[in-house]
């Protein structure tokens, strides 16, 4: 049942719509126009139209890191949902009473303060780091493995940070489909491999699909990790568009780079939303 | 039971895995700042040196202080602007486009939005402080408060409202007398969520603030100090954050059960 007349609800949207407008809209908006004009001679912007600073993103210098980002970002997802779907399954189907438990301890860290959680991976990857130390003792290394600073402990930092939310997105859709379609599949003589297969893999799709594009639409425009567990070498979009609008100062060419990043996620997030579109309305039908 | 009790054994033992994966470099962290030697190295022995030395710490302690103004301020103007867009947007027909619009400052990256607000900032030459950080935390902070509030009007019986109004109660009073009141578990929930998220956001902060000391957020004193690499300082200060967090995630959990009963 809804109440409130056309009036009333733009009186009440008013605030919250116009600060969108006003902070969000207006912002990005500005920030794309900046894509498409020269860089001045002192870091300011000439109001000349141009192209370059597109055509500029695939030199193979820049082209190189958003390749590096996509390999980052992809391999990030494929191990978020490789080990995180056995855990949303396992407590999925865990009894009732401890699911809940079971999801709130998965998903706490997830609310912490980033810039802490990705410390703690300093901590333990430095060559003095808890992980080098146990080795050393355990007499299985002779000299410090070098684990902090490279791809590695960039997705070892991304994993530990946006895993949470892979086996949140996973859980939804695994304990959506009930434990019946699959004891239904055993019983009808399917073995276990293909019961997963052919029944519980493709019903959690659109799960999968989800948690898969927010893991990599998080990752792929972090800045934080990559700067910090990556020792500052240009290594992801979002170090590069950081760099250009507070050290390089070519503000737009560091404004191209931000919409071709907003350009992939929307790419992402639209098939994503094919995808649930095509599966939902398969179920809604059934 | 269908599934072998071996599977589940297995996932279990995974699922294991993970949380010790999830939880043990905090656990490293929590430990380490109460060890004398405050390094990974060796166990010196148990002290909260590190912690009295934060409290005689006056940077770290402004930072502190320039954080609560901006998450206080913020969360205040984002709880009351989040909560009537959420009434608007529930009272109404659904709309695909606004849904996704008030959706969008969840999902675009934060480094997109911080370039655009500085640039934003800079071209109308405006000085860069605390108040510029408030100006661009409501932003997301109305998204996030909107989409709690948002799931507790779900479950909105609207014929109490229908009612209230033909007994001959104004509008007014019928907000504030019955509306308020029933959804206001989702509101706190939505203004803890929303406070927590502007004490620990960096990236936005740090591009809005401006230089100086006036207007360093702790997350930006903190991103200073670990570029330097691992120290009992930080792991002290890390431990703290940890505590805060976690507490007030958990408060809000329990305040967001009224939403699915």
């Amino acid at each position: 049942m809804k109440t409130g007349s056309k009036f009333r609800r733009y009186v009440l949207m008013g605030p919250g719509l116009t600060w969108l407008a006003v902070f969000l809209v207006v912002p990005c908006g500005l920030v794309f126009t900046y894509s498409f004009f020269e860089r001045g001679l002192y870091g300011g912007i000439d109001y000349l139209f141009t192209f370059e600073n597109y055509t500029r993103a695939i030199d193979p210098l820049y082209l190189k890191i958003f390749l590096q980002s996509l390999k980052i970002a992809t391999m990030t997802t494929v191990l978020a949902l490789l080990l995180g779907y056995p855990a949303a399954y396992f407590i999925a189907r865990a009894p009732r009473s401890r699911q809940n438990i079971y999801l709130i301890l998965a998903i706490l860290p997830f609310w912490s303060n980033y810039l802490i959680r990705t410390y703690a991976w300093i901590v333990m990857l430095n060559r003095e780091g808890l992980i080098n130390r146990v080795l050393e003792g355990a007499g299985m290394i002779d000299e410090p493995l070098p684990l902090l600073y490279n791809e590695f402990s960039i997705i070892v930092g991304l994993l530990y940070a946006y895993l949470p939310f892979m086996i949140l997105s996973l859980y939804a859709s695994i304990a959506r489909l009930g434990s019946e379609l699959g004891e239904a599949s055993t019983d009808l003589g399917g073995n276990a491999l293909k019961t997963f297969l052919g029944v519980t893999l493709p019903l959690t799709l659109p799960g999968i699909g989800a948690g898969c594009v927010f893991v990599f639409v998080l990752s792929i425009g972090n800045f934080i990790t990559p700067e910090l567990l990556g020792g500052g070498k240009y290594i992801m979009i979002g170090n590069l568009i950081y760099d250009q609008f507070l050290s390089a100062r070519d503000w737009p060419f560091g404004a191209s780079l931000a919409f071709i990043l907003i350009g992939i996620m929307m790419a992402l997030l639209f098939m994503q939303a094919m995808l649930v579109n095509r599966y939902s309305g398969g179920s809604n039908r059934a | 039971m269908r599934e072998s009790l071996l599977h589940r054994r297995i996932l279990g033992a995974h699922t294991g895995l993970i949380y010790l994966f999830l939880y043990g470099p905090i656990a490293v962290l929590i430990g380490l700042s109460f060890n004398k030697s405050g390094m990974p190295t060796a166990w010196g022995g148990f002290t909260l040196h590190w912690y009295a030395a934060l409290v005689d710490n006056e940077v770290i302690l402004n930072s502190v202080r320039n954080t609560l103004i901006v998450a206080v301020v913020s969360t205040a103007l984002a709880t009351v602007i989040g909560t009537l867009l959420a009434l608007g947007i529930e009272q109404g027909r659904r709309n695909g486009f606004l849904e996704a619009f008030v959706f969008t400052p969840m999902i675009i990256p934060d480094i997109v939005l911080a370039i655009a607000l500085l640039s934003f900032f800079t071209t109308l030459k405006v000085t860069l402080g605390l108040h510029s950080i408030i100006l661009a935390h409501v932003v997301f902070n109305i998204a996030f408060v909107c989409a709690v509030v948002r799931t507790r009007l779900k479950h909105f019986d609207y014929s109490v409202i229908e009612a209230s109004i033909d007994l001959g109660a104004s509008q007014m009073g019928t907000f504030w007398r019955i509306t308020l009141p029933m959804i206001f578990p989702g509101v706190l929930a939505g203004a803890l969520l929303a406070f927590t998220l502007s004490v620990d956001e960096f990236i936005i902060a740090f591009f809005t603030a401006g230089a100086g000391p006036s207007s360093t957020t702790f997350p930006m004193q903190v991103y200073s100090m670990i570029r330097f690499g691992v120290s009992p300082e930080v792991n002290a200060i890390a431990t703290i954050v940890l505590g805060v967090s976690f507490t007030l995630i958990l408060i809000s959990q329990r305040l967001g059960k009224g939403v699915t009963p």
